[in-house]
């Protein structure tokens, strides 16, 4: 970034350009851009692949949760985060902590089922849809399914396992993106002989 | 971001593998796959990079921001070295490549190098035609995190 700099002095027409943002705040957008178009290139590549929007929409799945499997451990490494004594406990840690971790962005989470397992993560803004536009005949695809995969895969390996699933999308011109999660059950007896 | 996009480029070479598993197995195809993807990013990045910088001088001017500026930020680290015959050849070295590191240094694994290595080259492609240079990126792995990407300058 000392590069814009130089070229300022270099030539000094050059003094109505607006200044560089701090060069932490351009590595981060930069670096969520190289991500989003990432993805935008490997929806695109799958929808070139399979014939319909179900196969893709079940591909991303399963490649959403094969991040999240890893992505719990970077997770857990990072984040500090201890057990969850609750469902309650684990969508706030979702929410908070790891989607902001990730994707800088902060659900909210609402409409609790009654029986407390049950909730919904609204999106205000995806910045995995950034630049996207659906194409007509792409109505079925979800095209942000990728983090069901991840947010199933992680919850997975701490022993929950859950449903995940979009029932709001700003894609398909509702108002803010809506993820609903359902809790199963917990998964037992996956601790080796011994182990605590 | 960094780790889900490294998670996410991992996913995508082995999503794009399978896929060709079913069918006829051709390694170039895939390949190819990774790279036309890479391509497009790389032409959507350097649109968005270069929305506030001043207008390049001239081919070298353009490596440069390449290989300091575009580089950093995507792989969070200056690259180690750049050289040039000055004839439209550059040769762009990282020492500890970020997609590599992440696999045994030993040389177990270097047939595989390449389609790790397919999306970038395409990145790097598809900035520099973005800017205006047509261009032909070939990567080389001799030991196993340094990475060499080649960049040939296509006269018009």
């Amino acid at each position: 970034m000392s590069r814009q700099a130089n070229r300022g002095t270099e030539s000094k027409k050059m003094y109505w350009y607006l200044p560089f943002p701090l060069p932490s705040a351009s590595l981060r957008l930069m670096s969520s851009e190289l991500f989003t178009l990432t993805y935008g290139a490997l929806v695109t590549q799958l929808c070139k692949d399979y014939e319909n929007d179900e196969d893709v929409n079940k591909q991303l799945d399963k490649m959403g949760y094969n991040i999240g499997v890893r992505l719990i451990e970077d997770f857990l490494a990072r984040s500090n985060v201890g057990r969850c004594h609750d469902f309650r406990e684990t969508a706030d840690v979702i929410a908070k902590v790891a989607f902001k971790m990730y994707l800088g962005i902060t659900p909210s989470i609402t409409n609790w089922s009654p029986a407390g397992d049950e909730f919904s993560l609204i999106l205000e803004n995806n910045p995995l849809v950034d630049f996207v536009e659906l194409p007509d005949n792409h109505s079925s695809l979800i095209y942000s399914n990728l983090l069901c995969g991840v947010l199933r895969g992680a919850l997975e390996m701490v022993q929950m396992a859950v449903d995940v699933k979009f029932v709001q999308d700003t894609l398909k011109g509702d108002g803010v993106t809506e993820i609903r999660m359902r809790f199963i059950k917990r998964i037992e007896d996956n601790l080796p002989a011994g182990e605590e | 971001f960094v780790a889900l996009f490294l998670l996410l480029h991992n996913e995508m070479v082995t999503g794009v593998y399978k896929s060709q598993e079913q069918g006829e197995v051709e390694n170039g195809r895939c390949i190819t796959k990774l790279e036309n993807m890479g391509f497009r990013v790389g032409q959507g990045l350097i649109e968005r990079f270069t929305k506030d910088t001043a207008r390049f001088k001239d081919e070298l001017d353009i490596m440069k921001f390449i290989y300091k500026d575009f580089w950093t930020t995507v792989f969070k680290k200056q690259i180690d070295n750049l050289r040039t015959n000055h004839q439209g050849i550059y040769v762009l070295q990282g020492n500890k490549f970020r997609l590599l590191t992440q696999m045994s240094s030993g040389k177990q694994y270097l047939d595989h190098a390449p389609k790790y290595l397919a999306f970038t080259c395409g990145l790097i492609r598809g900035g520099l035609s973005n800017l205006g240079i047509k261009s032909i990126v070939t990567a080389e792995v001799s030991a196993m995190p340094t990475c060499k990407f080649q960049v040939i300058i296509q006269t018009m």
